[in-house]
């Protein structure tokens, strides 16, 4: 293609959306304000068909980003050398601009439960992660982000704060950070804290990419609020503003939509990516 | 079968297909490009993908499940007349 | 008070164990139905993913009973893999084995089906032959002649009228089953696959095939069950369908 976006060593600071197939066609005829795509690394390990056929296209016009949710970073046991085969193997046709993983686990003995499960920060969960992304990054030749993860309990035996293990681990591996501006306000609600001051806290200089993502309200048993990360619903307002606090200390940087239960049709999830681009423009301003 | 009868049969089966595909094979050639489903199919045999998303949907499973009266087995079943049940044909199985 | 994540999963699929104690709200408290978030999002999404992987199956038994017995099978068969295209290959043998379900004695070859199509929409591209180097042979190398075949391709033999329960439910209009044993072909000549019926006997070409044998022993393997059985249809399926790659 003549208009193709010439590879770049970086996700460019512009809005990018969650890829769903079923918008496939509308990207390529109106991608409006979306300058990027993100997909699932997993839905991509199949041998062949059509989603690597859409992948290998949507490449050619699109800088990409791989996010894993199948790594289970922060898993007691060690890496799956077949998954990280695959990874591999995935990261290596499709030289995709970034690669990110999640702070979490999911895997289990020989169980994959298909969830990103919590962890307990301290040294001993430090030096393991720290470990997996030093394997990660040596398998794959690249440096990779970590997301933040949404919490909605905490680990009594946490000595660590999560913004200070988080600036531990770029500091150990030199692995670069995913802020997720979603799970930040999820997490914040859930375990009473300030978003402001965690982004505040955040270590901004490593943030390769942010997310933004719709959360759902629910309460706890003793009705205090208890967010969702659902993914299934327009980015909040107040998100939205927690966003404009983290851009205007962090300067731009490419921010993704995530929406992946009730996926709507493609002009909505446009509009968000044109509030992205939006809030993006308030900075440069 | 003779050895001979074997090779005619094979090579008339063969002719045969080929007589047929030709007339069907062109239609084929424009899905491949670029992997647009085709109208209605909609990707219908991707089956699941991954999720980084939680869900407010609640699961109530235990291990107990009675089976209710539902979906288009019942219909199959009980509204056909001709069908009365589906009994599977006695027929021996290579097991696969 | 540490908690393992041997801990933790301990109670995450089983809503009867308490909650593992050193899980607070962030302030101290217990962290009580703050855990339960956990516990949906891994139930209800590998129960979505049945549904969604078992189409046929979720609509013969409705959704109600497709996820109770979604809800079982998770906890008895969690994923092995965190490719969750592939999730569910011990459901079908679950089904023949429930015996809620054992008046309903087709459904594991539906679930076979299912699982099939799935696996056909993600296996590997691979070019078909050109006819013309079929047509190119001679008589005598024909009947020795080895087709390889798509990775695409999958074979279901079922003593049930499978292909028939698959349009009942998934096209307009299609006619009510007839009991009856069916064996289907599953063909991705582009990227949908198609589920094909095939004739007495052509299931045991195209196995024979697969397993390597040439042309004239496939035919031998289907007129040893079918006395007057005619190549000619199985192998334009297979023409048609893209599913020849190779001859040998």
């Amino acid at each position: 293609m003549l208009d193709a976006t010439p590879r770049q060593d970086r996700l460019p600071d512009a809005p990018g959306i969650g890829y769903k197939p079923q918008h496939f066609s509308e990207i390529l005829e109106d991608s409006g304000a979306v300058r990027w795509l993100e997909i699932h690394a997993e839905n991509y390990m199949g041998d062949g068909g059509r989603p690597l056929t859409q992948l290998r296209a949507l490449s050619e016009r699109f800088a990409i980003s791989v996010h894993g949710v199948g790594l289970s970073i922060g898993g007691e046991g060690r890496l799956d050398p077949d998954h990280l085969g695959r990874l591999k193997r995935l990261v290596g046709w499709l030289n995709p601009v970034s690669f990110s993983e999640h702070l979490a686990w999911s895997t289990h003995g020989a169980e994959f439960l298909n969830d990103l499960l919590p962890l307990p920060y301290t040294d001993a969960t430090l030096a393991r992660v720290a470990d997996h992304i030093d394997e990660v990054q040596e398998a794959l030749g690249r440096r990779m982000l970590l997301e933040n993860p949404s919490s909605y309990l905490a680990f009594t035996e946490s000595t660590w704060s999560e913004t200070d293990f988080l600036a531990e681990l770029t500091r150990r591996t030199g692995c670069g950070l995913l802020l997720d501006v979603n799970n930040v306000f999820v997490s914040a609600t859930n375990l009473g804290y300030s978003p402001q001051g965690y982004i505040e806290a955040y270590p901004l200089g490593a943030v390769g990419e942010i997310h933004l993502g719709g959360h759902d309200a629910d309460t706890d048993d003793h009705g205090a609020p208890l967010l969702i990360d659902s993914h299934g619903r327009e980015v909040a307002d107040p998100v939205w503003a927690l966003l404009d606090h983290a851009l205007a200390r962090s300067g731009p940087k490419p921010i993704l939509i995530e929406w992946d239960n009730d996926v709507p049709d493609w002009p909505v999830l446009r509009a968000e990516a044109a509030r992205a681009r939006d809030a993006l423009a308030r900075i440069a301003a | 079968m003779s050895n001979t009868m074997k090779t005619l049969a094979v090579a008339g089966a063969v002719a045969a297909a080929l007589v047929g595909h030709a007339t069907t094979a062109s239609a084929q050639a424009k899905e491949k490009c670029y992997g647009v489903s085709l109208a209605g199919k909609n990707d219908c045999a991707a089956g699941p993908g991954t999720t980084c998303a939680g869900t407010s949907t609640v699961d109530y499973q235990g291990n107990a499940w009675k089976l209710v009266d539902a979906g288009t087995c019942v219909s199959m079943e009980k509204e056909g007349g001709r069908m009365g049940s589906l009994e599977p044909l006695d027929r021996d199985l290579p097991k696969s | 008070m540490s908690v393992t994540q041997d801990d933790f999963r301990a109670a995450l699929l089983d809503a009867a164990a308490p909650v593992p104690a050193g899980l607070t709200d962030g302030a101290g408290a217990p962290a009580g139905r703050r855990y339960n978030v956990y516990r949906n999002n891994v139930a209800v999404s590998l129960r979505e993913a049945l549904h969604e992987g078992f189409p046929t199956i979720a609509k013969l038994l409705g959704a109600q009973n497709m996820d109770g017995l979604a809800g079982i099978f998770l906890r008895r068969h969690p994923p092995s893999s965190p490719l969750m295209m592939l999730y569910g290959e011990a459901f079908p043998d679950f089904l023949a084995g429930m015996p809620q379900l054992a008046h309903l004695g087709y459904l594991a070859d539906v679930a076979r089906l299912d699982l099939a199509m799935r696996q056909s929409y993600h296996a590997a591209d691979a070019d078909p032959i050109d006819p013309a180097d079929l047509a190119a042979l001679p008589p005598e190398r024909l009947v020795e002649t080895r087709l390889t075949l798509a990775p695409a391709l999958r074979l279901i033999r079922s003593a049930w009228p499978i292909h028939a329960i698959w349009r009942f439910n998934t096209e307009e209009g299609a006619p009510r089953p007839e009991p009856g044993a069916q064996d289907v072909v599953i063909l991705r000549p582009g990227f949908d696959p198609e589920p094909h019926l095939l004739p007495p006997g052509g299931a045991d070409v195209i196995a024979a095939l697969h397993q390597g044998h040439s042309l004239g022993a496939a035919l031998d393997a289907a007129t040893g069950r079918v006395p007057d059985f005619d190549l000619t249809p199985t192998l334009a399926l297979l023409l048609q369908g893209g599913a020849i790659i190779a001859l040998t």
